[in-house]
């Protein structure tokens, strides 16, 4: 069994900045930490792999330097680590990203493919189900929990505004996950110690069997023309009713937003 | 020269540092205030592989080395003084003088079991009558067949009756001075060990110091550690080492207690601005920071020749002696720099003042440390 997880190595944005002219991030000299929901998602791989004895291969696209957080995921216990990096893949917005990560993807085995809900920089959540459809397999978004795993099919927990759904799919599929799945465990000594001796695959254009005009910035449809931080309006009812009536107000409202049940 | 970590290392760090400000950090003043021995951190540690970071997978161990080590005990010191000399003694007292004089059976049976952190280790030297003067063992080990009869009282024992494992000293020959004493490795369990009165300190309230008391224990022959008679050497040259986990311990605390001072003058405001614009403030801490890198230069230069396998006794004992008088300078100054808020129990610079001192005094006082120098640059 092949679990393939997508990280993504994002500016820690407890410390970011927007530059007000450009309407994008500065990202120099901002620490980067790996994105949490992605981390999330590479523990429950870790802890299928601890049931089954799954391979767990991390997969991610960016400059040279994310070698770094490859190394911490080894540390960590990942089994296989492979960097897609090439100047031709730069700038490329959600679309062309799924483009170049399913490309390499076709060409390897996998049963599980584990994407972290959305990451804290763009905070979009298109990679994961853009990837899914470009492979052409089936994909649950926003998993929260992970029921049942076996070489056939998985049943997972979806969470929604105020409910869950129980799914089941069969394999390969794949799954963006919540960072609330699993705490991530934290990196092991001995891993450190020996995370510098594994070899890293770096993947870059000529490695792949795909059109240049849907890669990298050029073949981006996303222009970003303008950012800015959303007002936040309140809308508040207010009702006037006695005990009884407001009880029942308080019991359908409850029960709409699936609180309580009938 | 270099100066920058390798990439190993800072990848150490940053896990030790997410260790401590997750896992210690929040129960250190608790810990503290109840005098109380951090056993779930311990096991946490043992966890990720933190219980025998300098020593070999094939030990047990985690493959790094001293100075990865020496990070760990500065940034579990950061946060809590107790939880690093837990790890100090640990590693430097119990496990190194196994791995390093052990023989392979020994390294199998003691070591192995030490560095996975399913066991916890301590070290016995100190007695009632041989403090600095540790040469006056009155602890008595006599051969009886295969064994050892051993019969004495340790005192100010790090981790003693959490620990599992013993590295001890006793006579076996007392007309040989220095040279009639040896070292053993004994259990918790063995029949007449047992553990007398618990130490109630100024500071490291959860770090266990007690009495090791030793009625009639018949220690095997093949828990000798070395060469007979060869104890006070491998006493020596393991507190040599042992110097370079308190010197990080030291140099831990003062970081931790600088850090603190340095949030705080920058929230408190006082005539109508934070205490951090006015001049003395700054030179008080441009002081600090200064001498606590000098210590750390001096703690990392004994770590790194201990890894190059130098002579390092001397750079160790500078090590320890500057960083523990660095600890108590920064300690007292965050105090003073917190004003009467930082005399109460409500910031930790209280605690970490207390534990400072400490350092001081254990493996070795100020005063040995300066004998040690001095022996070297004057010979």
């Amino acid at each position: 069994m092949n679990i393939l997880v997508l990280l993504k190595q994002v500016p820690d944005t407890t410390e970011m900045q927007i530059d007000k002219e450009k309407g994008t991030l500065i990202r120099e000299g901002v620490p980067t930490i790996t994105n949490p929901d992605d981390l999330a998602g590479l523990e429950m791989a870790l802890r299928l792999k601890e049931k089954t004895g799954a391979k767990v291969t991390c997969i991610t696209m960016g400059p040279p330097q994310a070698k770094n957080m490859l190394r911490e995921l080894f540390a960590m216990g990942a089994d296989d680590g492979i960097l897609i990096s090439d100047r031709a893949f730069a700038g490329a917005d959600t679309w062309a990203t799924s483009n170049t990560l399913a490309a390499f993807i076709k060409q390897i085995p996998y049963d599980l493919i584990i994407a972290g809900r959305q990451a804290i920089d763009g905070d979009t959540a298109q990679v994961g189900p853009q990837t899914a459809e470009k492979l052409g397999i089936p994909q649950i978004t926003y998993v929260d929990d992970v029921i049942e795993f076996s070489d056939k099919k998985i049943v997972v927990k979806k969470a929604l505004e105020n409910t869950y759904e129980v799914l089941e799919c069969e394999l390969p599929c794949v799954i963006t996950t919540l960072s609330t799945i699993a705490k991530p465990r934290y990196m092991r000594v001995r891993g450190i110690s020996h995370a510098f001796e594994r070899d890293i695959r770096t993947v870059g254009f000529d490695d792949l069997n795909i059109d240049p005009s849907i890669i990298g910035l050029k073949g981006s449809p996303t222009k970003v023309k303008k950012t800015f931080t959303k007002e936040v309006h309140q809308n508040l009812d207010v009702l006037h009713l006695d005990g009884k009536a407001s009880a029942r107000k308080v019991a359908e409202i409850l029960l709409d937003m699936n609180f309580i049940g009938k | 020269m270099k100066f920058d970590l390798s990439e190993k290392q800072a990848m150490m760090k940053k896990l030790f540092r997410e260790f401590a400000i997750n896992e210690v950090e929040p129960i250190a003043a608790d810990v503290d205030e109840e005098e109380r021995f951090p056993e779930e951190t311990v096991k946490k540690m043992a966890e990720i592989g933190m219980m025998g970071i300098p020593f070999e997978s094939k030990y047990g161990g985690s493959d790094g080395d001293t100075l990865s080590y020496v990070i760990a005990v500065e940034e579990l010191s950061k946060a809590c003084g107790t939880t690093g000399v837990i790890l100090s003694a640990h590693t430097s007292l119990a496990c190194n003088p196994i791995y390093t004089y052990g023989t392979e059976e020994q390294k199998q049976k003691y070591l192995i079991p030490l560095t996975r952190g399913e066991k916890l280790g301590a070290f016995g030297l100190t007695e009632p009558n041989a403090g600095t003067d540790a040469a006056t063992q009155q602890t008595v080990a006599v051969p009886e067949g295969d064994f050892y009869r051993i019969n004495g009282t340790k005192i100010f024992i790090t981790n003693g009756g959490y620990a599992d494992t013993y590295v001890i000293f006793a006579m076996t020959d007392k007309s040989k001075g220095n040279r009639g004493i040896s070292c053993f490795i004994l259990e918790s369990d063995m029949e007449g060990f047992s553990i007398g009165k618990t130490e109630h300190k100024l500071g490291i309230k959860g770090s266990s110091t007690t009495e090791l008391i030793f009625k009639d224990i018949m220690v095997p022959k093949e828990n000798l550690l070395g060469p007979i008679g060869k104890g006070f050497r491998i006493a020596m040259e393991t507190l040599d080492g042992g110097r370079i986990g308190i010197a990080a311990q030291a140099l831990g605390i003062a970081q931790g207690s600088l850090d603190q001072a340095i949030k705080y003058v920058k929230e408190r405001k006082q005539f109508g601005k934070p205490l951090s614009a006015f001049q003395n403030t700054q030179f008080t801490i441009a002081d600090l920071q200064t001498k606590i890198d000098a210590a750390r230069l001096l703690v990392y230069r004994a770590a790194y020749m201990k890894d190059k396998k130098y002579n390092f006794a001397t750079e160790a004992a500078m090590a320890k002696l500057f960083a523990s008088e660095v600890a108590m300078e920064v300690t007292t100054k965050s105090i003073q720099l917190h004003g009467g808020y930082g005399y109460t129990r409500d910031y930790p610079v209280e605690r970490m003042f207390r534990d400072a001192k400490i350092t001081e005094i254990y493996e070795g006082t100020s005063e040995v440390q300066k004998m040690v120098i001095a022996s070297s640059v004057l010979r």
